[in-house]
C-alpha cells in the first residue's frame, strides 16, 4: 500500500493566529481592570505617610529576624506603576504569549506587594509576615484537600460542587469518631470514609440514575446539612461530655527544620494534616499524570465514548476517582474539627470552603498543582482579613474578608483566560446506539 | 506480517442478529458472513441498523437474540476487549480519538505499557513509529489529535485498529471527512488490507465506493438484510435495493434564471474560537435564482462561514449584504428580518429545540407573528403547524409530539418548513440532507430548487459531492477559508477533488490532462 | 404506544408522592436511631423487642403529631404555614425561573439579603408615610435590590460565559459581608444595641395582616408573583425563548433569540422574586407580637438554598412552586411544636427537606427503588419509521 500516489495531502495544520472579537473583547476588558486596579492603588499610595513595618519573626521565634522598614508611599506607587504599565501592556495586544503570561505575573506581584506595603504603612503596627504565611498554611490545608476531591471528580467528568457537603459530613463524624475513641487514626479514617460516602451518593446518582452534577452536588449539601445538623441536636447536644470530647491535634514541628530563620516556623512547624496535604497533592498528581489509572480517567472525562471503545470500563473508571475525590475530601473535613479547632459545633463550621476548593478547582484549570497554588492564594487573602483585623486599617475587615470572593469572580469572569473544562465535565455517559 | 497465507483464518459469521431499543427494533434477524481476504460491504441508508451491527460484533452493544461465531466457536462479546482479542478491529465513524491527548497516548489507550507503575509513553511512541512504518501511514506520535487535519486523524483511527493486528476490521462510514483522491487513497489502503488476508467490512451508504471495492455485498434496510448482490450490480438496482423501491438519483431541475445580486459577500474574514483565521478574506456573489453550492472537505471554513453570515459569530473584517442591507455585524434576529432563512449543518444542535413540539419550532424564529397584546396566539401556531405537516409532509401523529420523537428526515423537514413559511431573501443551508433518508432528501431538494424559482438566492454548503453535483448551478470551492474556485456543475469529480485539496482551477485541469494523456 | 404509557404528568405525580413517603420514612429511621434513649431500647430488643418498638413508636407517633399540630392543626398553625411558605414560594419561583432558562441560581440568599437590607432601611428610616405609598416603595426597593444583585450575574455570565454557579456562590458571601457590615453600623442598628439588629420598621412598611393570624398581604402576592410566572414562561415570546435558551441554547440563538440578553433578564427577573421573598422575610409581622418586625443579621437564615429545595420539589414550574413552597412551609411551621410537643429538635425539618428533594431529583432512583412504580414496558415490535434512529 502507498500513500506516495502525488496527492495533496494538507500538511499538519500550522494556521495562521488572528485575535477574534471575543478575544478582543477579553483583552480589553482584562487590561482594563488591571489598569483600574493600578490606578487604585496609586491613588492609594498617596493616602498614607510615613513608613511601614513588615515584621519577619514574632515574638515566639527562637530565631528573631530584623524588621524591615518600607517606606509607604514610594513603595506603593512603585507597584501601582508596575501594574499600570503591565495593563497597558496587555491593552495593546501587542505581547506575545510569553509576555502576557509576565505581564499578568508583574501586575498580580505587584498589586499582593503594594497593598501589603500600603496595610503596613497605613498601621502604627508591624505587619507580622510569619505569622500571614503561617497562618495561610493554616486556612489552606483543607482547601488543598477539597482540591484534590474536586480535581479527581472532574477529571473523570463529575462535577463536584458537593464538597462542601462532604467536609461537614466528615467533620462531623472526625469529630464524634474522636470524642468515643480518642484516636486521631480513627477519626481520620472515619473522616475520609463518610467522604467516601458521600462521593458515593455523587457518583451513584450522577453515573446510574444520571441526575445533574450540579443538583444532586446541592442537595448532597442539603443533605449533609440536615444530617450532621439534626444528629448533633439529637445525639450529640444532649451528652456533650461523650459526644463532644475533642482534643484538637496540634503543630508538629519537623526537627532541624522548623529552626530555619523565616521559612522554618512557616512551612515546618504545622499540623500533621498540612503536612499529609503536601504529600496529598503530589500523589494525586503523579496518580493522574503519570499512571495508567490516570490516563484512563482522563480519557473517560475528556471522550467517555472513545474509552468505552478501547474496553475501558467507563464507569467503574469514574467511580474509582470519584471516591478516591472523597478520600480527601474526607480529609480535609476533618481539618475543620480534630484537625485544627476541636470538637464539631452546630454553626456551619465548613463555612463555604467547599466551594471556594471548586473555585480554586476551575481557577487552577483542573489541575491538582495549580489548583493548590489557588488554594493558597485564597488562604493568604483569608489570613490578611485575620492578621489585619488589629492593625486598625482605614477598610472594615469585612470588606477584607470580601477579597476572596470578589477575586474569584474577576478570575471566573475571565481574567485568567477561558479555561478548559475536561470535554465531558458533567455529561452522562449513556452507551450508544 | 503475521497474516501469512491467505485463507488461513476462520471466518467470522453473525448469526441471526436482532438488537431492539425500546420499541425500535433496529437489527431483525441479521446474518452475515465475513470472510478473511475479502472487503464485505453493508449498504444501506441512513438508519438502517448497520451501525448497530457493528457496535455489537465490536462488543460495544449485546444482541438480544443470535450469536456470533468464529469458525466453529460460538464468541461472546460484552465488551470492545473481548472483541479485540478475537481479532477484530473496529475504525469509528465518529473517530474515538481523545482531541487533548497526543497520537501515542490515544494509541496504547486501554492496553498501556508500564514500567514500575509508571505509564510508558516512550515505548508506546516506539510503537506509533514502527506501525507507522509498517503500514506507511506517516503519523507523529508527539502531535495532539486535535491539532491534526481530519484526514490524519483517520490515519491514526486506522492505525490504533491495527494496533493489535486485528483479522477483522471494521469501516464504518470512513469517507464522509474525505476529499476524492483521500478516499482512493483509502481504498487502496483497504485492498491492501485484504490482500494480506484480512477480512474488511466496509460500511457505507455510498453506490459509488461499493462498485469500487466490494468482494460481497449486504444491502439493510429498516434492520433487515433485504438481500445479497454481486459486486458488479448497477448503481439503479443497489439503490432500488437499499430503499425499497427505484429512486432517481437526479434532481429534475430546470436550468437557472439568475436575477439580480441579492447576497454580497466582500472580503470578509472570521476567526475560529481559537483564534485561528477561519474564512479568509472570502469574497462571493449569489443572484436570486440561482443556487451556488460550496463545496469542500469538513472543517474548512465553512461552519464559521454559515455563523457569520446569520451573526452567531461576529466578522473579524469584511462586509456582507442582504439586498443591499448591511448585516455584517447583525446578530441573528437583525440578519432572519432581512430575510436570510438558515438550514444548520448540525440540526440536533442549533436547529431545532427536541424537547418542544413540533408547533412550538415551527413559530420559534417567528414569535412576534404569533403575538397578540404581548400573549401568545396558541390557536394561530397550532393552525400554522397542521398547514406546515401537511405541506412539507412531516409524518408525525400530532403537531403537539416532540421533535426529539421524529426520524431524522422529519426533524430536517421541520426545519426546513419553518425557515421557507418567511419570504426570503436568501436560503443559506448547510448540510441539508445530512443523516436523512432517501425519501426526503428527494423530497428537500425539490423544495429547495423550488424556493429557487421562486426568486430566492440559495446557498448550499456541503460536503457531498452527490449533493453538490445535483444542486448547484454554481460550484464554489472552499479550501482554508478561501474560495479556490468557481466552477459550473459538470466539472468532473477528479477537478473538483484537487480543489477541494487546494490546488487552483487551472493547475487542476492540467494535472488531470497530464493524467490522461500518461 | 402512548396507550399503554401513563402520562407525564401522572407518573411524575406519583414518583413525587412517593418521594415524599419515603423521605419521610428515612427520616423516622434516623430519628430513632440518632435517638439514644430509644437506640438504647433496641440494644436488647430481642430479649423484649416490645420496648424498643413502642418506644421507637411512641417517639415517631410524637412528633408527627407534633408536625401536624404545628402547621394545619388550627386557624392560628394554617396561617403559620402561609407565613413561612410565602418567601419560600417568591424565593422559590425565582430559582425555578432561573432553572427554566438553564441557570442555577444559588444566590437567592444574597439576592434575598440585599432585598431585605434595603427594604428594611426604607422600612425604617422613611417616616410618615401612608401604607399605600410606604409599602409599595418598601416592596419596590427590596426587588430592585435583589434585580441588580442576580442582573450583576447575568451580566457576568452573558459577557464572559463563567459558570453562574460559582458567581452566585460568590455574590452571596459578598452580600453577607456587606450585611454584616451594615448592621454594625449606627445607621442600621436600634437605638441603644451593639448587635446586629435595626430600628423596629414602620407600621406602614409592613404587610397587612388578618387580625389574630399569620396570614398577610404577602401570601397573596406571592401567589400574583406566581400567576404571572407562569403567564411569563407559556404565555409569552420571552418565556418561550428563556425555555429554548433552557433546553438548547444554540439553537435558540440560532432561531434569532439573544442567548445574552435573556441570561441577563432572567438572572435579574430571579434575583428580583429572590429579592421580593427578602422584603417578605422582613416585612411580614409574627402573629401575636404587638410591635412591628425588625431587620437582623441573620434574618434570611437558609432561605436561597430552602429555595432551591423548593423550585426542585415544585419541578420548576409555578404551581409545583406554590405548593412546595407550602409543604416545606408547613414543615417550618411546625418547628415550634416538634420541640415543644415533642421533644424533637427542630433541625429534623431541614432532613426531611433535603430528602425529599434528594428522592425528588432522581426520580430514576425512586422507581428503582420501588420498582412496582415502573410502567409497563411496551413489547410491541417498531419499525424505525417515526422514531429516532441513533444508528
Amino acid at each position: 500500500m502507498s500513500t506516495e500516489t502525488g496527492i495533496i495531502v494538507p500538511e499538519a495544520a500550522s494556521p495562521q493566529r488572528i485575535e477574534s472579537p471575543e478575544a478582543k473583547a477579553q483583552r480589553i476588558s482584562t487590561s482594563s481592570l488591571v489598569t483600574i486596579v493600578g490606578a487604585i492603588l496609586l491613588w492609594m499610595a498617596f493616602t498614607v505617610d510615613g513608613s511601614g513595618t513588615i515584621a519577619l519573626s514574632d515574638a515566639f521565634d527562637e530565631v528573631q529576624l530584623p524588621s524591615i522598614e518600607i517606606p509607604g508611599t514610594l513603595t506603593v506607587a512603585i507597584c501601582a506603576l508596575l501594574t499600570l504599565a503591565a495593563g497597558i501592556a496587555l491593552f495593546t495586544g501587542r505581547l506575545p504569549r510569553w509576555g502576557r503570561t509576565v505581564a499578568g505575573l508583574v501586575a498580580g506581584a505587584a498589586v499582593l506587594f503594594g497593598f501589603l506595603a500600603w496595610v503596613a504603612a497605613s498601621s502604627t503596627l508591624p505587619f507580622t509576615l510569619t505569622s500571614q504565611l503561617n497562618l495561610t498554611l493554616a486556612y489552606a490545608t483543607p482547601l488543598f484537600f477539597g482540591v484534590l476531591g474536586g480535581v479527581l471528580a472532574e477529571r473523570a467528568g463529575v462535577v463536584n460542587i458537593a464538597i462542601e457537603g462532604m467536609f461537614l459530613t466528615s467533620a462531623f463524624t472526625a469529630s464524634l469518631t474522636f470524642s468515643l475513641t480518642q484516636s486521631f487514626i480513627a477519626g481520620l479514617f472515619a473522616a475520609a470514609l463518610a467522604g467516601v460516602l458521600m462521593a458515593g451518593v455523587l457518583a451513584f446518582f450522577t453515573l446510574r440514575f444520571l441526575v445533574d452534577h450540579v443538583i444532586i452536588g446541592v442537595v448532597i449539601n442539603v443533605l449533609a446539612t440536615g444530617l450532621t445538623g439534626f444528629i448533633y441536636q439529637q445525639l450529640v447536644a444532649k451528652d456533650m461530655a461523650t459526644f463532644s470530647n475533642v482534643r484538637p491535634m496540634l503543630p508538629v514541628a519537623v526537627p532541624g527544620l522548623d529552626q530555619i530563620p523565616f521559612i522554618g516556623p512557616i512551612l515546618f512547624n504545622q499540623r500533621p494534616l498540612t503536612y499529609i496535604a503536601f504529600f496529598s497533592i503530589i500523589l494525586v498528581w503523579f496518580l493522574i499524570f503519570r499512571t495508567r489509572w490516570g490516563l484512563r480517567v482522563r480519557s473517560v472525562g475528556e471522550q467517555p465514548h472513545a474509552a468505552d471503545t478501547v474496553g475501558i470500563n467507563v464507569i467503574s473508571t469514574k467511580t474509582s476517582a470519584v471516591l478516591l475525590g472523597g478520600v480527601f475530601a474526607g480529609l480535609g473535613g476533618a481539618y475543620f474539627t480534630i484537625g485544627s479547632v476541636g470538637a464539631f459545633q452546630d454553626n456551619n463550621p465548613t463555612a463555604g470552603n467547599g466551594f471556594i476548593a471548586l473555585a480554586a478547582v476551575i481557577m487552577g484549570r483542573w489541575h491538582p498543582v495549580l489548583g493548590a497554588l489557588t488554594a493558597l492564594f485564597f488562604g493568604f487573602l483569608r489570613a490578611l482579613a485575620q492578621t489585619t483585623k488589629p492593625m486598625q486599617l482605614p477598610i472594615p475587615s469585612d470588606f477584607i474578608e470580601m477579597l476572596p470572593y470578589l477575586a474569584t469572580i474577576i478570575a471566573v469572569a475571565g481574567l485568567v483566560g477561558r479555561v478548559r473544562a475536561p470535554a465531558a465535565d458533567g455529561a452522562h455517559f449513556v452507551k450508544s446506539h | 506480517m503475521s497474516i501469512t497465507e491467505v485463507g488461513q483464518q476462520p471466518t467470522l459469521s453473525l448469526r441471526g442478529i436482532t438488537k431492539r431499543f425500546g420499541p425500535l427494533t433496529a437489527n431483525d434477524d441479521i446474518t452475515v458472513d465475513i470472510v478473511p481476504g475479502r472487503i464485505h460491504c453493508l449498504l444501506g441508508e441512513n438508519g438502517a441498523g448497520k451501525s448497530t451491527l457493528m457496535n455489537i460484533l465490536f462488543g460495544l452493544l449485546e444482541a438480544d437474540e443470535g450469536e456470533i461465531r468464529l469458525g466453529e466457536t460460538s464468541l461472546k462479546l460484552t465488551n470492545p476487549k473481548q472483541a479485540m482479542a478475537a481479532g477484530i478491529g473496529m475504525v469509528h465513524q465518529h473517530f474515538m480519538l481523545i482531541p487533548v491527548f497526543t497520537v501515542a497516548e490515544n494509541m496504547v489507550l486501554g492496553h498501556e505499557p508500564t514500567r514500575a507503575g509508571m505509564l510508558d509513553l516512550q515505548s508506546a511512541r516506539r510503537k506509533v513509529r514502527e506501525l507507522s512504518a509498517r503500514y506507511k501511514l506517516d503519523v507523529d506520535p508527539d502531535a495532539l489529535v486535535e491539532d491534526l487535519p481530519v484526514g490524519i486523524q483517520q490515519r491514526v483511527e486506522i492505525l490504533k485498529a491495527l494496533a493489535n493486528d486485528a483479522t477483522y476490521l471494521i469501516f464504518d462510514e470512513p469517507t464522509a471527512v474525505l476529499t476524492p483522491q483521500e478516499i482512493d487513497e483509502l481504498m487502496l489502503v483497504m485492498q491492501s488490507l485484504r490482500d494480506e488476508g484480512r477480512a474488511i467490512v466496509f460500511i457505507t451508504h455510498k453506490l459509488r465506493e461499493v462498485r469500487a471495492v466490494a468482494d460481497d455485498i449486504t444491502v439493510i434496510r429498516r434492520g433487515k438484510v433485504v438481500g445479497q448482490a454481486e459486486p458488479g450490480t448497477s448503481e439503479g438496482e443497489l439503490a432500488t435495493m437499499m430503499v425499497g423501491r427505484s429512486v432517481s438519483l437526479k434532481v429534475g431541475k430546470t436550468a437557472a434564471d439568475p436575477g439580480s445580486e441579492r447576497l454580497v459577500i466582500d472580503h470578509l474574514t472570521v476567526a475560529s474560537e481559537s483564534g485561528a483565521v477561519a474564512v479568509d478574506d472570502l469574497s462571493l456573489t449569489v443572484r436570486g435564482g440561482e443556487i451556488v453550492c460550496i463545496a469542500g472537505v469538513q472543517g474548512n471554513g465553512q461552519t464559521e462561514l454559515a455563523e457569520a453570515l446569520l451573526g452567531t459569530m461576529t466578522p473579524v473584517s469584511g462586509t456582507v449584504n442582504l439586498d443591499g442591507a448591511d448585516i455584517t455585524n447583525a446578530r441573528p434576529a437583525r440578519s432572519i428580518k432581512a430575510g436570510l432563512g438558515y438550514v444548520p449543518e448540525d440540526r440536533h444542535r442549533d436547529g431545532f429545540i427536541g424537547e418542544f413540539s413540533i408547533a412550538e419550532n415551527l413559530v420559534l424564529d417567528n414569535l412576534d407573528g404569533f403575538t397578540k397584546f404581548g400573549s401568545l396566539q396558541l390557536k394561530a401556531i397550532a393552525e400554522n403547524a397542521i398547514a406546515r405537516i401537511e405541506e412539507f409532509d412531516i409524518r408525525a401523529t400530532s403537531h403537539t409530539q416532540s421533535v426529539n420523537s421524529l426520524s431524522g428526515g422529519n426533524q430536517q423537514k421541520v426545519v426546513l418548513a419553518r425557515e421557507l413559511s418567511r419570504p426570503l431573501a436568501l436560503l443559506l443551508a448547510s448540510q441539508p440532507t445530512r443523516g436523512v433518508d432517501v425519501g426526503a432528501i428527494e423530497f428537500l431538494h425539490k423544495r429547495i430548487v423550488g424556493e429557487r424559482d421562486r426568486g430566492t438566492a440559495v446557498l448550499i454548503i456541503s460536503t457531498e459531492l452527490e449533493e453538490v453535483e445535483s444542486l448547484a448551478d454554481r460550484i464554489a470551492v472552499m479550501y482554508r477559508g478561501r474560495i479556490v474556485g468557481i466552477v459550473p456543475p459538470d466539472t468532473s469529480r477528479d477537478v473538483l477533488g484537487l480543489m477541494m485539496a487546494g490546488v487552483p482551477h487551472e493547475d487542476a485541469l492540467a494535472t488531470m490532462k497530464e493524467a490522461t494523456h500518461e | 404506544m402512548s396507550e399503554t404509557r401513563r402520562p407525564a404528568w401522572l407518573q411524575s405525580t406519583i414518583i413525587t408522592i412517593a418521594s415524599l413517603l419515603l423521605a419521610f420514612l428515612v427520616s423516622a429511621i434516623v430519628m430513632v436511631a440518632a435517638d439514644a434513649e430509644v437506640a438504647s431500647k433496641w440494644a436488647y430488643f430481642f430479649s423484649r423487642p416490645g420496648d424498643a418498638l413502642s418506644a421507637s413508636w411512641d417517639k415517631i407517633a410524637a412528633t408527627f403529631h407534633a408536625m401536624w399540630v404545628g402547621s394545619v392543626g388550627s386557624w392560628g398553625a394554617l396561617t403559620n404555614t402561609t407565613r413561612e411558605a410565602t418567601p419560600l414560594i417568591c424565593a422559590g419561583l425565582g430559582v425555578a425561573v432561573a432553572f427554566r432558562a438553564g441557570l442555577f441560581n444559588i444566590g437567592a440568599q444574597g439576592q434575598a439579603m440585599v432585598g431585605a437590607l434595603f427594604a428594611a432601611f426604607l422600612g425604617f428610616t422613611v417616616k410618615g408615610l401612608p401604607i399605600f405609598i410606604h409599602l409599595p416603595l418598601v416592596i419596590l426597593a427590596g426587588v430592585l435590590a435583589g434585580a441588580i444583585w442576580g442582573g450583576i450575574v447575568g451580566l457576568l455570565k452573558a459577557r464572559s460565559g463563567a459558570h453562574e454557579v460559582i458567581l452566585t456562590i460568590m455574590m452571596n458571601y459578598i452580600a453577607g459581608s456587606i450585611l454584616a457590615y451594615f448592621m454594625l453600623q449606627p445607621a442600621f442598628q436600634a437605638p441603644g444595641r451593639a448587635d446586629p439588629i435595626s430600628p423596629v420598621l414602620e407600621w406602614s412598611a409592613t404587610m397587612p395582616r388578618i387580625a389574630g393570624s399569620s396570614l398577610h398581604l404577602g401570601f397573596l402576592l406571592a401567589l400574583i408573583a406566581a400567576a404571572a410566572s407562569w403567564w411569563l414562561l407559556e404565555r409569552t415570546k420571552f418565556g418561550i425563548n428563556l425555555k429554548a435558551v433552557g433546553l438548547n441554547p444554540n439553537a435558540a440563538a440560532t432561531a434569532g433569540a439573544s442567548v445574552s440578553n435573556i441570561t441577563m433578564i432572567t438572572m435579574a427577573l430571579s434575583g428580583a422574586l429572590a429579592g421580593l421573598a427578602g422584603v417578605m422575610m422582613v416585612t411580614a409581622p409574627e402573629s401575636l407580637t404587638g410591635s412591628p418586625p425588625q431587620m437582623t443579621g441573620t434574618i434570611i437564615g437558609t432561605l436561597g438554598f430552602d429555595a432551591i429545595t423548593v423550585a426542585l420539589l415544585g419541578r420548576s414550574r409555578p404551581l409545583g412552586v406554590v405548593f412546595a413552597g407550602l409543604l416545606f412551609g408547613a414543615l417550618k411551621a411546625s418547628r415550634r411544636t416538634m420541640v415543644t410537643m415533642a421533644g424533637t429538635p427542630d433541625k429534623l425539618t431541614d432532613l426531611i427537606q433535603a430528602l425529599v428533594v434528594l428522592f425528588v431529583a432522581a426520580p430514576a432512583f425512586v422507581a428503582w427503588l420501588l420498582p412496582f412504580l415502573k410502567e409497563r414496558k411496551p413489547k410491541k415490535k417498531m419499525t424505525p419509521e417515526g422514531l429516532v434512529a441513533g444508528a
